[in-house]
Protein backbone atom coordinates (compact mmCIF):
# COMPACT_ATOMS: atom_id res chain seq x y z
CA UNK A 1 0.00 0.00 0.00
CA UNK A 2 2.73 2.42 1.07
CA UNK A 3 6.18 1.88 -0.36
CA UNK A 4 9.11 4.03 0.71
CA UNK A 5 12.38 3.62 -1.13
CA UNK A 6 15.71 5.24 -0.27
CA UNK A 7 14.15 8.27 1.38
CA UNK A 8 16.58 10.99 2.50
CA UNK A 9 15.44 14.22 4.13
CA UNK A 10 17.77 17.02 5.15
CA UNK A 11 17.55 20.03 7.38
CA UNK A 12 20.17 22.24 5.82
CA UNK A 13 23.26 20.06 5.63
CA UNK A 14 22.10 17.59 8.26
CA UNK A 15 20.43 14.43 7.05
CA UNK A 16 17.72 13.59 9.56
CA UNK A 17 16.71 10.62 7.46
CA UNK A 18 19.20 8.58 5.42
CA UNK A 19 18.06 6.36 2.61
CA UNK A 20 15.23 4.80 4.58
CA UNK A 21 13.14 2.11 2.93
CA UNK A 22 10.01 0.60 4.36
CA UNK A 23 6.65 -0.74 3.44
CA UNK A 24 3.14 -0.80 4.88
CA UNK A 25 0.67 -3.38 3.53
CA UNK A 26 -3.06 -2.96 3.53
CA UNK A 27 -4.65 -3.86 6.88
CA UNK A 28 -1.35 -3.88 8.77
CA UNK A 29 -0.38 -2.07 11.93
CA UNK A 30 3.23 -1.03 11.47
CA UNK A 31 5.27 0.38 14.35
CA UNK A 32 8.13 2.79 13.94
CA UNK A 33 10.35 2.91 17.00
CA UNK A 34 13.72 4.28 17.99
CA UNK A 35 15.34 6.88 20.23
CA UNK A 36 14.79 10.62 20.11
CA UNK A 37 16.36 12.15 17.05
CA UNK A 38 16.27 8.88 15.12
CA UNK A 39 14.26 10.51 12.35
CA UNK A 40 10.83 9.05 13.12
CA UNK A 41 8.94 12.34 12.98
CA UNK A 42 10.98 13.40 9.96
CA UNK A 43 9.90 10.21 8.20
CA UNK A 44 6.20 10.80 8.86
CA UNK A 45 6.56 14.48 7.93
CA UNK A 46 8.20 13.47 4.66
CA UNK A 47 5.38 11.06 3.84
CA UNK A 48 2.65 13.55 4.78
CA UNK A 49 4.10 16.38 2.71
CA UNK A 50 5.21 18.63 5.56
CA UNK A 51 8.86 18.10 4.58
CA UNK A 52 10.35 17.68 1.12
CA UNK A 53 12.60 14.67 0.79
CA UNK A 54 15.92 15.28 -0.97
CA UNK A 55 16.14 11.78 -2.44
CA UNK A 56 14.05 8.67 -2.73
CA UNK A 57 10.43 7.97 -3.49
CA UNK A 58 7.18 7.52 -1.64
CA UNK A 59 4.46 5.64 -3.45
CA UNK A 60 0.93 5.03 -2.24
CA UNK A 61 -1.34 2.46 -3.87
CA UNK A 62 0.99 2.42 -6.86
CA UNK A 63 1.07 6.19 -7.36
CA UNK A 64 4.20 8.24 -6.82
CA UNK A 65 3.37 10.84 -4.18
CA UNK A 66 6.90 12.02 -3.33
CA UNK A 67 6.89 15.64 -2.21
CA UNK A 68 3.17 16.22 -2.81
CA UNK A 69 1.39 18.89 -0.73
CA UNK A 70 -0.29 17.78 2.51
CA UNK A 71 -3.78 18.66 1.26
CA UNK A 72 -3.22 16.48 -1.82
CA UNK A 73 -2.00 13.54 0.25
CA UNK A 74 -5.03 13.74 2.49
CA UNK A 75 -7.23 13.50 -0.58
CA UNK A 76 -5.17 10.54 -1.76
CA UNK A 77 -6.15 8.77 1.48
CA UNK A 78 -3.33 9.42 3.97
CA UNK A 79 -4.04 11.16 7.27
CA UNK A 80 -1.55 12.11 9.97
CA UNK A 81 -2.18 12.64 13.66
CA UNK A 82 0.70 15.04 14.21
CA UNK A 83 3.18 15.09 17.06
CA UNK A 84 1.84 17.03 20.07
CA UNK A 85 -1.67 16.52 18.62
CA UNK A 86 -1.92 20.09 17.34
CA UNK A 87 -5.64 20.37 17.80
CA UNK A 88 -7.17 23.80 17.14
CA UNK A 89 -7.52 25.10 20.68
CA UNK A 90 -9.86 28.00 19.89
CA UNK A 91 -12.23 25.80 17.91
CA UNK A 92 -14.78 23.56 19.62
CA UNK A 93 -14.50 19.78 19.49
CA UNK A 94 -17.23 19.70 16.87
CA UNK A 95 -15.44 22.32 14.76
CA UNK A 96 -12.15 20.42 15.03
CA UNK A 97 -13.88 17.31 13.75
CA UNK A 98 -15.62 19.21 10.96
CA UNK A 99 -12.24 20.50 9.75
CA UNK A 100 -11.02 16.90 9.78
CA UNK A 101 -13.92 16.07 7.48
CA UNK A 102 -13.54 19.03 5.14
CA UNK A 103 -12.93 16.74 2.18
CA UNK A 104 -16.08 14.61 2.57
CA UNK A 105 -19.60 15.63 1.58
CA UNK A 106 -21.86 17.43 4.03
CA UNK A 107 -24.17 14.45 4.56
CA UNK A 108 -21.25 12.09 5.01
CA UNK A 109 -19.67 14.53 7.45
CA UNK A 110 -22.82 14.47 9.58
CA UNK A 111 -22.75 10.66 9.70
CA UNK A 112 -19.05 10.63 10.61
CA UNK A 113 -19.57 13.22 13.36
CA UNK A 114 -22.19 10.95 14.93
CA UNK A 115 -19.84 7.98 14.56
CA UNK A 116 -16.99 9.84 16.31
CA UNK A 117 -19.28 10.93 19.15
CA UNK A 118 -20.19 7.25 19.65
CA UNK A 119 -16.61 5.99 19.43
CA UNK A 120 -15.25 8.74 21.68
CA UNK A 121 -17.91 9.43 24.33
CA UNK A 122 -15.63 11.92 26.14
CA UNK A 123 -15.84 14.15 23.09
CA UNK A 124 -19.63 14.11 23.05
CA UNK A 125 -19.57 15.58 26.57
CA UNK A 126 -17.25 18.38 25.43
CA UNK A 127 -18.85 18.82 22.01
CA UNK A 128 -19.20 22.62 22.10
CA UNK A 129 -16.24 23.29 24.40
CA UNK A 130 -13.19 25.02 22.90
CA UNK A 131 -10.65 22.23 22.47
CA UNK A 132 -8.07 24.16 24.51
CA UNK A 133 -10.00 23.18 27.62
CA UNK A 134 -9.61 19.43 26.99
CA UNK A 135 -7.26 17.33 29.09
CA UNK A 136 -4.27 15.71 27.40
CA UNK A 137 -6.05 12.39 27.00
CA UNK A 138 -9.19 13.97 25.61
CA UNK A 139 -7.14 16.09 23.24
CA UNK A 140 -5.35 13.00 21.93
CA UNK A 141 -8.67 11.29 21.28
CA UNK A 142 -9.88 14.40 19.50
CA UNK A 143 -6.75 14.46 17.36
CA UNK A 144 -7.26 10.83 16.34
CA UNK A 145 -10.99 11.32 15.74
CA UNK A 146 -10.25 14.41 13.67
CA UNK A 147 -7.90 12.41 11.46
CA UNK A 148 -10.48 9.63 11.07
CA UNK A 149 -13.05 12.15 9.78
CA UNK A 150 -11.38 12.12 6.37
CA UNK A 151 -11.93 8.33 6.10
CA UNK A 152 -8.22 7.71 5.48
CA UNK A 153 -7.06 4.39 4.04
CA UNK A 154 -3.75 4.89 5.82
CA UNK A 155 -3.66 6.51 9.25
CA UNK A 156 -0.30 7.69 10.56
CA UNK A 157 0.18 8.68 14.20
CA UNK A 158 3.16 10.50 15.65
CA UNK A 159 3.81 9.65 19.31
CA UNK A 160 0.15 9.27 20.33
CA UNK A 161 1.04 8.35 23.94
CA UNK A 162 3.53 11.17 24.46
CA UNK A 163 2.99 13.15 27.64
CA UNK A 164 -0.02 11.15 28.78
CA UNK A 165 -0.63 9.69 32.23
CA UNK A 166 -0.21 5.86 32.36
CA UNK A 167 -3.97 5.29 32.47
CA UNK A 168 -4.40 7.35 29.31
CA UNK A 169 -1.51 5.55 27.62
CA UNK A 170 -3.65 2.41 28.08
CA UNK A 171 -6.56 4.22 26.44
CA UNK A 172 -4.41 5.10 23.43
CA UNK A 173 -3.11 1.54 22.98
CA UNK A 174 -6.61 0.12 23.41
CA UNK A 175 -7.69 2.50 20.70
CA UNK A 176 -4.90 1.34 18.40
CA UNK A 177 -6.03 -2.24 19.04
CA UNK A 178 -9.63 -1.28 18.24
CA UNK A 179 -8.61 0.44 15.01
CA UNK A 180 -6.62 -2.67 14.10
CA UNK A 181 -9.69 -4.86 14.67
CA UNK A 182 -11.65 -2.57 12.37
CA UNK A 183 -9.13 -3.53 9.69
CA UNK A 184 -7.57 -0.09 9.36
CA UNK A 185 -4.02 0.37 8.14
CA UNK A 186 -1.82 2.16 10.65
CA UNK A 187 1.72 3.47 10.71
CA UNK A 188 2.53 4.53 14.26
CA UNK A 189 5.61 6.26 15.63
CA UNK A 190 6.02 5.45 19.31
CA UNK A 191 8.56 6.00 22.04
CA UNK A 192 6.82 3.36 24.14
CA UNK A 193 8.55 0.55 22.21
CA UNK A 194 7.40 -2.51 24.12
CA UNK A 195 3.75 -1.55 24.11
CA UNK A 196 3.95 -0.63 20.44
CA UNK A 197 5.60 -3.90 19.42
CA UNK A 198 2.86 -5.81 21.24
CA UNK A 199 0.17 -4.33 18.98
CA UNK A 200 2.24 -4.19 15.79
CA UNK A 201 2.04 -6.70 12.96
CA UNK A 202 5.44 -5.51 11.87
CA UNK A 203 7.82 -2.82 13.01
CA UNK A 204 10.89 -0.89 11.98
CA UNK A 205 13.62 0.33 14.31
CA UNK A 206 15.08 3.65 13.30
CA UNK A 207 18.48 4.77 14.57
CA UNK A 208 20.40 7.90 13.47
CA UNK A 209 18.13 8.34 10.49
CA UNK A 210 18.57 4.79 9.20
CA UNK A 211 16.45 1.67 9.40
CA UNK A 212 18.46 -0.43 11.89
CA UNK A 213 16.14 -3.43 12.12
CA UNK A 214 12.80 -4.71 10.94
CA UNK A 215 10.60 -7.67 11.68
CA UNK A 216 7.31 -8.73 13.19
CA UNK A 217 6.39 -7.23 16.55
CA UNK A 218 7.07 -10.57 18.24
CA UNK A 219 10.49 -10.97 16.59
CA UNK A 220 11.67 -7.54 17.60
CA UNK A 221 10.48 -8.01 21.18
CA UNK A 222 12.86 -11.00 21.40
CA UNK A 223 15.87 -9.01 20.34
CA UNK A 224 17.41 -7.83 23.57
CA UNK A 225 20.29 -6.24 21.64
CA UNK A 226 17.86 -3.64 20.35
CA UNK A 227 16.59 -2.61 23.71
CA UNK A 228 19.47 -0.20 24.24
CA UNK A 229 18.01 1.61 21.28
CA UNK A 230 14.54 1.56 22.77
CA UNK A 231 15.60 2.73 26.18
CA UNK A 232 17.33 5.63 24.49
CA UNK A 233 13.89 6.89 23.56
CA UNK B 1 -23.43 65.44 28.10
CA UNK B 2 -24.61 66.63 24.74
CA UNK B 3 -21.12 66.99 23.36
CA UNK B 4 -20.27 63.60 24.82
CA UNK B 5 -23.08 61.96 22.83
CA UNK B 6 -22.16 63.95 19.76
CA UNK B 7 -18.55 62.83 20.00
CA UNK B 8 -19.58 59.26 20.67
CA UNK B 9 -21.60 59.05 17.45
CA UNK B 10 -18.88 60.84 15.54
CA UNK B 11 -16.20 58.52 16.94
CA UNK B 12 -18.20 55.37 16.27
CA UNK B 13 -18.77 56.50 12.69
CA UNK B 14 -15.07 57.06 12.17
CA UNK B 15 -14.19 53.93 14.12
CA UNK B 16 -16.52 51.80 11.97
CA UNK B 17 -14.46 52.50 8.87
CA UNK B 18 -11.24 51.81 10.77
CA UNK B 19 -12.73 48.58 12.12
CA UNK B 20 -13.54 47.33 8.61
CA UNK B 21 -10.02 48.15 7.44
CA UNK B 22 -8.41 46.60 10.52
CA UNK B 23 -10.46 43.43 10.17
CA UNK B 24 -9.17 43.05 6.62
CA UNK B 25 -5.59 43.48 7.83
CA UNK B 26 -6.12 40.95 10.65
CA UNK B 27 -7.71 38.33 8.35
CA UNK B 28 -4.64 38.40 6.09
CA UNK B 29 -2.23 38.44 9.01
CA UNK B 30 -4.03 35.44 10.46
CA UNK B 31 -3.57 33.15 7.48
CA UNK B 32 -0.16 34.21 6.22
CA UNK B 33 1.53 36.34 8.87
CA UNK B 34 1.64 39.23 6.47
CA UNK B 35 1.25 42.71 7.93
CA UNK B 36 -0.23 44.24 4.81
CA UNK B 37 1.09 47.74 4.28
CA UNK B 38 -0.53 47.64 0.85
CA UNK B 39 -4.04 47.40 2.29
CA UNK B 40 -4.72 51.08 1.62
CA UNK B 41 -4.07 50.59 -2.09
CA UNK B 42 -7.47 48.93 -2.33
CA UNK B 43 -8.90 52.38 -1.53
CA UNK B 44 -6.55 54.12 -3.98
CA UNK B 45 -7.57 51.85 -6.86
CA UNK B 46 -11.25 52.06 -5.88
CA UNK B 47 -10.91 55.85 -5.73
CA UNK B 48 -9.63 56.12 -9.29
CA UNK B 49 -12.31 53.77 -10.58
CA UNK B 50 -14.92 55.91 -8.79
CA UNK B 51 -13.36 59.08 -10.21
CA UNK B 52 -13.60 57.74 -13.78
CA UNK B 53 -17.06 56.21 -13.37
CA UNK B 54 -18.53 59.31 -11.72
CA UNK B 55 -16.86 61.44 -14.39
CA UNK B 56 -18.62 59.32 -17.01
CA UNK B 57 -21.89 60.30 -15.39
CA UNK B 58 -22.63 57.16 -13.35
CA UNK B 59 -24.48 57.59 -10.08
CA UNK B 60 -23.24 56.82 -6.59
CA UNK B 61 -25.68 53.89 -6.42
CA UNK B 62 -23.66 52.20 -9.14
CA UNK B 63 -20.47 53.06 -7.25
CA UNK B 64 -21.44 50.83 -4.34
CA UNK B 65 -21.20 47.48 -6.19
CA UNK B 66 -18.49 48.83 -8.50
CA UNK B 67 -16.19 49.79 -5.63
CA UNK B 68 -16.74 46.48 -3.84
CA UNK B 69 -15.99 44.49 -6.99
CA UNK B 70 -12.92 46.66 -7.69
CA UNK B 71 -11.59 46.22 -4.18
CA UNK B 72 -12.07 42.45 -4.15
CA UNK B 73 -10.54 42.08 -7.61
CA UNK B 74 -7.56 44.30 -6.71
CA UNK B 75 -6.97 42.34 -3.53
CA UNK B 76 -6.96 39.06 -5.50
CA UNK B 77 -4.69 40.43 -8.23
CA UNK B 78 -2.20 41.73 -5.65
CA UNK B 79 -2.20 38.32 -3.98
CA UNK B 80 -1.62 36.58 -7.30
CA UNK B 81 1.04 38.92 -8.63
CA UNK B 82 2.98 39.62 -5.44
CA UNK B 83 2.11 37.76 -2.26
CA UNK B 84 1.63 34.27 -3.72
CA UNK B 85 5.31 34.37 -4.71
CA UNK B 86 6.55 34.96 -1.18
CA UNK B 87 4.21 32.58 0.62
CA UNK B 88 6.01 30.92 3.50
CA UNK B 89 8.89 33.40 3.38
CA UNK B 90 10.05 35.17 6.54
CA UNK B 91 7.79 37.79 8.09
CA UNK B 92 10.32 40.44 7.13
CA UNK B 93 10.24 39.46 3.45
CA UNK B 94 6.45 39.61 3.50
CA UNK B 95 6.55 43.03 5.14
CA UNK B 96 8.96 44.38 2.52
CA UNK B 97 6.84 42.90 -0.26
CA UNK B 98 3.77 44.71 1.03
CA UNK B 99 5.73 47.99 1.13
CA UNK B 100 6.81 47.28 -2.43
CA UNK B 101 3.22 46.75 -3.56
CA UNK B 102 2.22 50.01 -1.89
CA UNK B 103 4.95 51.97 -3.73
CA UNK B 104 4.33 50.26 -7.07
CA UNK B 105 0.59 50.96 -7.03
CA UNK B 106 0.99 54.62 -6.14
CA UNK B 107 3.79 54.96 -8.71
CA UNK B 108 1.52 53.55 -11.42
CA UNK B 109 -1.08 56.24 -10.77
CA UNK B 110 1.61 58.89 -10.44
CA UNK B 111 3.18 57.97 -13.79
CA UNK B 112 0.20 57.06 -15.89
CA UNK B 113 -2.55 59.28 -14.45
CA UNK B 114 -1.33 62.36 -12.65
CA UNK B 115 0.24 63.54 -9.44
CA UNK B 116 -2.59 65.98 -8.88
CA UNK B 117 -5.63 65.46 -6.69
CA UNK B 118 -8.66 64.26 -8.65
CA UNK B 119 -11.94 65.52 -7.25
CA UNK B 120 -15.32 63.92 -7.76
CA UNK B 121 -18.80 64.79 -6.59
CA UNK B 122 -19.93 63.44 -3.23
CA UNK B 123 -23.46 62.18 -2.73
CA UNK B 124 -25.73 65.04 -1.62
CA UNK B 125 -26.72 63.53 1.71
CA UNK B 126 -23.20 63.11 3.07
CA UNK B 127 -23.22 66.50 4.78
CA UNK B 128 -26.89 66.33 5.86
CA UNK B 129 -27.74 66.22 9.52
CA UNK B 130 -30.87 65.59 11.50
CA UNK B 131 -31.69 66.80 14.99
CA UNK B 132 -32.79 64.91 18.03
CA UNK B 133 -33.56 67.68 20.50
CA UNK B 134 -30.49 69.84 20.37
CA UNK B 135 -28.30 66.95 19.20
CA UNK B 136 -27.14 67.23 15.59
CA UNK B 137 -26.48 63.84 14.06
CA UNK B 138 -24.86 63.35 10.68
CA UNK B 139 -26.89 60.97 8.55
CA UNK B 140 -23.56 59.75 7.17
CA UNK B 141 -22.35 58.58 10.58
CA UNK B 142 -25.56 56.66 11.20
CA UNK B 143 -25.39 54.97 7.78
CA UNK B 144 -21.74 54.02 8.34
CA UNK B 145 -22.45 52.59 11.78
CA UNK B 146 -25.48 50.58 10.63
CA UNK B 147 -23.78 49.22 7.49
CA UNK B 148 -20.69 48.31 9.52
CA UNK B 149 -22.73 46.45 12.12
CA UNK B 150 -24.54 44.50 9.39
CA UNK B 151 -21.21 43.73 7.68
CA UNK B 152 -19.65 42.57 10.95
CA UNK B 153 -22.61 40.32 11.70
CA UNK B 154 -22.40 38.88 8.20
CA UNK B 155 -18.66 38.30 8.57
CA UNK B 156 -19.17 36.63 11.94
CA UNK B 157 -21.76 34.28 10.44
CA UNK B 158 -19.41 33.51 7.55
CA UNK B 159 -16.59 32.67 9.95
CA UNK B 160 -18.72 30.70 12.42
CA UNK B 161 -21.20 28.87 10.23
CA UNK B 162 -19.53 27.99 6.95
CA UNK B 163 -16.84 25.46 6.13
CA UNK B 164 -14.85 28.28 4.51
CA UNK B 165 -14.98 30.25 7.75
CA UNK B 166 -13.96 27.20 9.72
CA UNK B 167 -11.07 26.52 7.36
CA UNK B 168 -9.96 30.15 7.64
CA UNK B 169 -9.97 30.02 11.43
CA UNK B 170 -8.14 26.69 11.47
CA UNK B 171 -5.55 27.95 9.00
CA UNK B 172 -5.04 31.11 11.07
CA UNK B 173 -4.48 29.02 14.19
CA UNK B 174 -2.10 26.48 12.64
CA UNK B 175 -1.57 26.58 8.90
CA UNK B 176 0.39 23.32 8.52
CA UNK B 177 -2.05 21.30 10.57
CA UNK B 178 -4.98 22.75 8.65
CA UNK B 179 -3.32 21.55 5.44
CA UNK B 180 -2.81 18.11 6.99
CA UNK B 181 -6.59 18.05 7.48
CA UNK B 182 -7.09 18.79 3.80
CA UNK B 183 -7.60 22.56 3.91
CA UNK B 184 -6.31 23.81 0.54
CA UNK B 185 -3.76 26.55 1.14
CA UNK B 186 -4.59 28.26 -2.17
CA UNK B 187 -8.30 28.45 -1.51
CA UNK B 188 -8.01 29.62 2.04
CA UNK B 189 -5.45 32.33 1.24
CA UNK B 190 -7.37 33.58 -1.80
CA UNK B 191 -10.55 33.47 0.24
CA UNK B 192 -8.87 35.56 2.92
CA UNK B 193 -7.77 38.13 0.34
CA UNK B 194 -11.28 38.23 -1.14
CA UNK B 195 -12.82 38.76 2.30
CA UNK B 196 -10.23 41.38 3.15
CA UNK B 197 -10.94 43.10 -0.18
CA UNK B 198 -14.68 43.00 0.42
CA UNK B 199 -14.33 44.60 3.85
CA UNK B 200 -11.96 47.23 2.44
CA UNK B 201 -14.49 47.83 -0.34
CA UNK B 202 -17.23 48.70 2.13
CA UNK B 203 -14.76 50.96 3.95
CA UNK B 204 -13.66 52.48 0.62
CA UNK B 205 -17.22 53.49 -0.26
CA UNK B 206 -17.52 55.56 2.90
CA UNK B 207 -13.94 56.79 2.85
CA UNK B 208 -14.33 58.08 -0.72
CA UNK B 209 -17.80 59.52 -0.09
CA UNK B 210 -16.34 61.62 2.69
CA UNK B 211 -13.08 62.50 0.93
CA UNK B 212 -14.56 63.33 -2.46
CA UNK B 213 -11.12 63.02 -4.00
CA UNK B 214 -8.31 60.62 -4.82
CA UNK B 215 -4.57 60.95 -5.46
CA UNK B 216 -1.68 58.49 -5.87
CA UNK B 217 -0.86 58.56 -2.15
CA UNK B 218 -4.52 58.23 -1.07
CA UNK B 219 -3.88 54.78 0.36
CA UNK B 220 -1.45 55.81 3.07
CA UNK B 221 -3.91 57.27 5.53
CA UNK B 222 -6.44 54.39 5.45
CA UNK B 223 -3.56 51.87 5.51
CA UNK B 224 -2.10 53.49 8.64
CA UNK B 225 -5.50 53.52 10.33
CA UNK B 226 -6.20 49.90 9.45
CA UNK B 227 -2.76 48.59 10.42
CA UNK B 228 -2.68 50.62 13.64
CA UNK B 229 -6.16 49.56 14.67
CA UNK B 230 -5.25 45.92 13.98
CA UNK B 231 -2.06 46.32 16.04
CA UNK B 232 -4.00 47.93 18.88
CA UNK B 233 -6.37 44.98 18.82
CA UNK B 234 -3.59 42.41 18.98
CA UNK B 235 -3.14 41.67 15.24
CA UNK B 236 -4.03 38.00 15.33
CA UNK B 237 -7.42 38.55 16.92
CA UNK B 238 -10.30 39.47 14.60
CA UNK B 239 -12.42 40.66 17.50
CA UNK B 240 -9.44 42.71 18.67
CA UNK B 241 -9.10 44.34 15.25
CA UNK B 242 -12.72 45.51 15.31
CA UNK B 243 -12.30 46.75 18.86
CA UNK B 244 -9.05 48.48 17.90
CA UNK B 245 -10.82 50.25 15.02
CA UNK B 246 -13.53 51.63 17.25
CA UNK B 247 -10.99 52.56 19.94
CA UNK B 248 -8.90 54.47 17.41
CA UNK B 249 -11.91 56.34 15.99
CA UNK B 250 -13.20 57.29 19.43
CA UNK B 251 -9.74 58.34 20.62
CA UNK B 252 -9.30 60.65 17.64
CA UNK B 253 -12.67 62.35 18.04
CA UNK B 254 -12.56 62.73 21.80
CA UNK B 255 -8.98 64.03 21.80
CA UNK B 256 -9.80 66.57 19.12
CA UNK B 257 -12.65 67.95 21.22
CA UNK B 258 -10.88 67.78 24.58
CA UNK B 259 -7.46 69.09 23.64
CA UNK B 260 -7.01 72.86 23.95
CA UNK B 261 -7.49 74.66 20.63
CA UNK B 262 -3.81 75.52 20.36
CA UNK B 263 -2.75 71.86 20.10
CA UNK B 264 -5.93 70.33 18.64
CA UNK B 265 -4.15 70.14 15.30
CA UNK B 266 -1.71 67.73 16.92
CA UNK B 267 -4.44 65.19 17.64
CA UNK B 268 -2.83 62.58 15.38
CA UNK B 269 0.47 62.97 17.20
CA UNK B 270 -1.20 62.56 20.58
CA UNK B 271 -2.97 59.44 19.31
CA UNK B 272 0.39 57.98 18.28
CA UNK B 273 1.81 58.72 21.73
CA UNK B 274 -1.14 56.90 23.30
CA UNK B 275 -0.60 53.93 20.99
CA UNK B 276 3.10 53.89 21.93
CA UNK B 277 2.13 53.87 25.60
CA UNK B 278 -0.31 51.02 24.99
CA UNK B 279 2.45 48.91 23.45
CA UNK B 280 4.82 49.67 26.31
CA UNK B 281 2.34 48.44 28.89
CA UNK B 282 0.51 45.86 26.81
CA UNK B 283 2.69 44.75 23.90
CA UNK B 284 0.28 41.97 22.96
CA UNK B 285 -2.46 44.50 22.16
CA UNK B 286 -5.95 44.69 23.63
CA UNK B 287 -6.81 41.06 22.96
CA UNK B 288 -4.04 38.52 23.17
CA UNK B 289 -4.64 35.24 21.38
CA UNK B 290 -3.75 32.00 23.07
CA UNK B 291 -1.18 30.04 21.14
CA UNK B 292 -0.21 27.43 23.68
CA UNK B 293 -2.11 24.21 23.90
CA UNK B 294 -2.98 22.99 27.36
CA UNK B 295 -1.49 19.60 28.11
Amino acid sequence: MLQITGLTTRYGSISALRSASLEVRSGEVVGLIGPNGAGKTTLLGSIAGLLSPAEGTVSFEGTDITGAAPEKLLRAGIALVPEHRRIFVDLTCEENLKIGGITVSKSERAVLLEEMADTFPVLRDKWTTPAGFLSGGEAQQLAIARALMSKPRLLMMDEPSLGLAPVLVDVVFDLIATLKEQGRTLLVVEQNATRMLEVSDRAYVLRSGEVAAEGTGAELLERSDLFDTFVGG
Amino acid sequence: MLSLLQNLIDGLGRGSIYALLALGVAVIFGVMHLLNFAHGELITVSGYVAFWALGAGWSWWVMVPLIIVTSVATSLVIERVAFSRVRGASDFTLLLTSFGVHFVVSAIFLLYVSASVKNFSRPGWVADTFSIGSLNVEIFDMVVIVVTIVTLIGTTLLLQRTMFGLALRAAAADFDTARLMGVKSDSVIRGAFALSGFLAGIAAIFWLMRAGSVQPSAGIDPMLKGVLAALIGGLASLRGAVLGGFALGLAEVFLRSWLPDSIASLTEGVVFVLIALLFIFRPQGLIATATAERV
